[in-house]
């Protein structure tokens, strides 16, 4: 375990416009522990997603850069799986399916088909989808689908998870749900974690360290909180939890006393 | 024990029995206004043209007569058929006889030299459609084979895209008229055999059809290629697929829809381009049937002529069904209206 598993290191973005470049990042730098859970919060439109795509390799970072464990990261790839927002699943494969499109890239070679079938049906049963294996996107739910594309993440048995708001489309029930099976199986794999999330009792729920960021433009990081409460975490008792509470009201200050939404402050 | 089984099956027979609806719980009132909506209406549509048609038609006279009304159009069409029927069974008894002439021949001297020569009569109006749907099947395979791979080129890539986009919006909307002539002239230069496979009139109308109808398809796939959720090709890029992977497995099946769209539009193109370059080429097939019959300049001609029309029409929409059908098997949206 070594203290620098995943360094983003002094990253700034810009974006060309017609007139001047837009900055939208401003010196990102954050050290992330191997097994560590963290969550970037801030107000929409402050680059969240953009730290996220830069760590993904979807974005190239104009100054700085992201390494992982001892090497620079320029291109996307499957040692850094990505769960998107709406969950990006190929509508014409089923979810065994699009699984297996991650595993047949990631393991062939490695794995015997048995294997590997049998490691498409262990990612599914992880996240509790063995019933509906072999049905469409279109045939389940969204939290249903979430949870395919979060088996295709943990399948390509990634460094690092990216999660892109994974639960922010879903309705309050079935995010806490989600939210319950990422516990479980965060618990389970002691994966590196890092999540965008707007929601401030998932931030402290799931996150042992929660990122909050400045509003852009040239966004930065604004205050680090340490989440050191025990885990595994569960919501009810956690909601008479002074320590869980003091933690909250922390996050909400700085999202709404010291950063608040730019339209507001103006 | 036996009861048992017996009471078990009695109950599930008797379950099924119960889960179709009996006879006056059918929604009878539903049901019926769904039939005039989907027959009703049409066949009273059809019943109006019919008789706006055969008052109108005979009010028009030309040189070849009155403008034929349904009902000697409807003649014309079992004249049409009755003459196939006949041409048909002369054929058969032209190949019986050719057949007993040299079994005669072979009886006489097992060494004879038999010569088996093919028939000649004259295509009928049946085997006319059967050549343009020919013609038309060729031209359209010919031309969505180049079309399809260069409009998921020109999807994927801007600058090939900018590079072929004026050429293919030039020779959009050139007529197929315009394409015959330098058709005819190198296909007579170029397929020189002395066993040809195809006649030239077979290849000049295909072509032409093929020249007029890829464009809506290169256009189309090129805007559904290139209009791929951005969240799709992430996923690729996460995954390093290979480009033919990141091909088959996302690109096409991402624009399978808009592609069809385009695949059905070159089709009713290239048919409607076939009878024209049939009538000019001189290919068998509709096209030189309608242009005969003009020709000819007989009193029926006119009502041969519109028989020959409703051919083409159903004909064409009976191929637009069949790429309906292939479109609905391959779609993976299947609550996607297609119509």
């Amino acid at each position: 375990m070594s203290t620098k598993h995943l360094e983003i290191s002094q990253v700034s973005i810009e974006f060309p416009t017609p007139s001047v470049p837009f900055k939208a990042l401003d010196q990102i730098d954050l050290s992330i522990k191997q097994g560590e859970f963290v969550s970037l919060i801030g107000h929409s439109g402050c680059g969240k997603s953009t730290v996220l795509n830069i760590v993904a390799g979807l974005y190239q970072a104009t100054e700085g850069g992201v390494i992982l464990d001892g090497k620079e990261v320029n291109e996307p790839g499957p040692d850094r799986a990505v769960v998107f927002q709406n969950h990006s699943l190929l509508p014409w494969l089923t979810a065994y399916e699009n699984v297996e499109l991650a595993v047949n890239q990631v393991f062939k070679g490695k794995k015997s088909k048995v294997e590997m079938k049998e490691w498409i049906e262990h990612n599914l049963h992880l996240v509790h989808m063995d019933h509906a294996m072999h049905k469409r996107p279109s045939e389940i739910s969204g939290g249903m689908k979430q949870r395919v594309g979060i088996a295709r993440a943990l399948a390509m048995e990634p460094k690092v998870l990216l999660m892109d708001e994974p639960f922010g489309a879903l309705d309050a029930l079935t995010r806490a749900h989600m939210q319950d099976s990422l516990i479980e199986i965060q618990q389970r794999l002691n994966n590196t974690v890092i999540m965008i999330t707007h929601d401030v009792d998932e931030a402290v729920l799931l996150s042992d360290r929660i990122v909050m960021m400045t509003n852009g433009p040239a966004a930065t990081i604004g205050e680090i909180l340490d989440v050191d409460l025990d885990k595994p975490r569960n919501r009810v008792e956690l909601a008479d939890n002074e320590d869980y509470n003091h933690l909250r009201a922390q996050v909400l200050k700085f999202l709404y006393e010291r950063q608040r939404k730019p339209e507001e402050a103006a | 024990m036996n009861t048992r089984v017996l009471n078990l099956m009695e109950n599930k027979v008797l379950s099924k029995l119960t889960s179709i609806p009996k006879f006056n719980e059918i929604n009878w009132a539903n049901l019926s206004v769904q039939l005039v909506q989907k027959l009703g209406v049409p066949l009273i549509a059809i019943g109006i043209f019919l008789a706006l048609w055969g008052a109108t038609a005979s009010q028009i006279q030309t040189s070849l007569g009155a403008v034929p009304g349904p009902v000697k159009v409807w003649q014309q069409t079992v004249v049409l058929y009755d003459e196939h029927v006949e041409e048909r069974t002369k054929e058969v008894a032209f190949y019986e006889r050719q057949e007993k002439r040299n079994a005669k021949k072979l009886e006489k001297n097992p060494d004879a030299k038999i010569k088996v020569r093919s028939y000649t009569g004259k295509p009928t109006f049946f085997d006319q459609i059967i050549t343009s749907i020919i013609t038309v099947l060729t031209g359209f395979i010919i031309a969505s084979l180049i079309a399809i791979p260069v409009g998921v080129i020109c999807g994927l890539n801007t600058t090939i895209y900018n590079a072929l986009n004026p050429l293919i919006q030039t020779f959009k909307p050139v007529s197929p008229l315009a394409w015959l002539p330098i058709v005819t002239m190198i296909v007579s230069a170029m397929y020189i055999s002395d066993d040809p496979m195809f006649s030239k009139s077979f290849l000049n109308s295909a072509i032409t059809v093929t020249l007029c109808c890829m464009w809506p398809t290169i256009i189309n796939t090129t805007v559904g290629v290139s209009s791929i959720d951005k969240d799709l090709i992430n996923v690729s890029r996460v995954l390093r697929l290979h480009w033919l992977t990141h091909v088959f497995k996302i690109v096409l099946p991402s624009s399978v829809p808009m592609m069809f769209a385009g695949l059905r539009v070159s089709f009713g193109i290239g048919w409607m381009v076939l009878i024209a370059a049939e009538m000019l080429a001189q290919n068998p097939g509709l096209g030189k049937f309608v242009w005969d019959e003009f020709q000819n300049g007989s009193s029926n001609s006119l009502a041969r002529i519109m028989v020959a029309v409703f051919a083409i029409g159903l004909v064409g929409f009976f191929l637009d069904r069949v790429m309906l059908m292939l479109q609905r098997s391959v779609s993976w949206d299947k609550n996607a209206v297609l119509r």
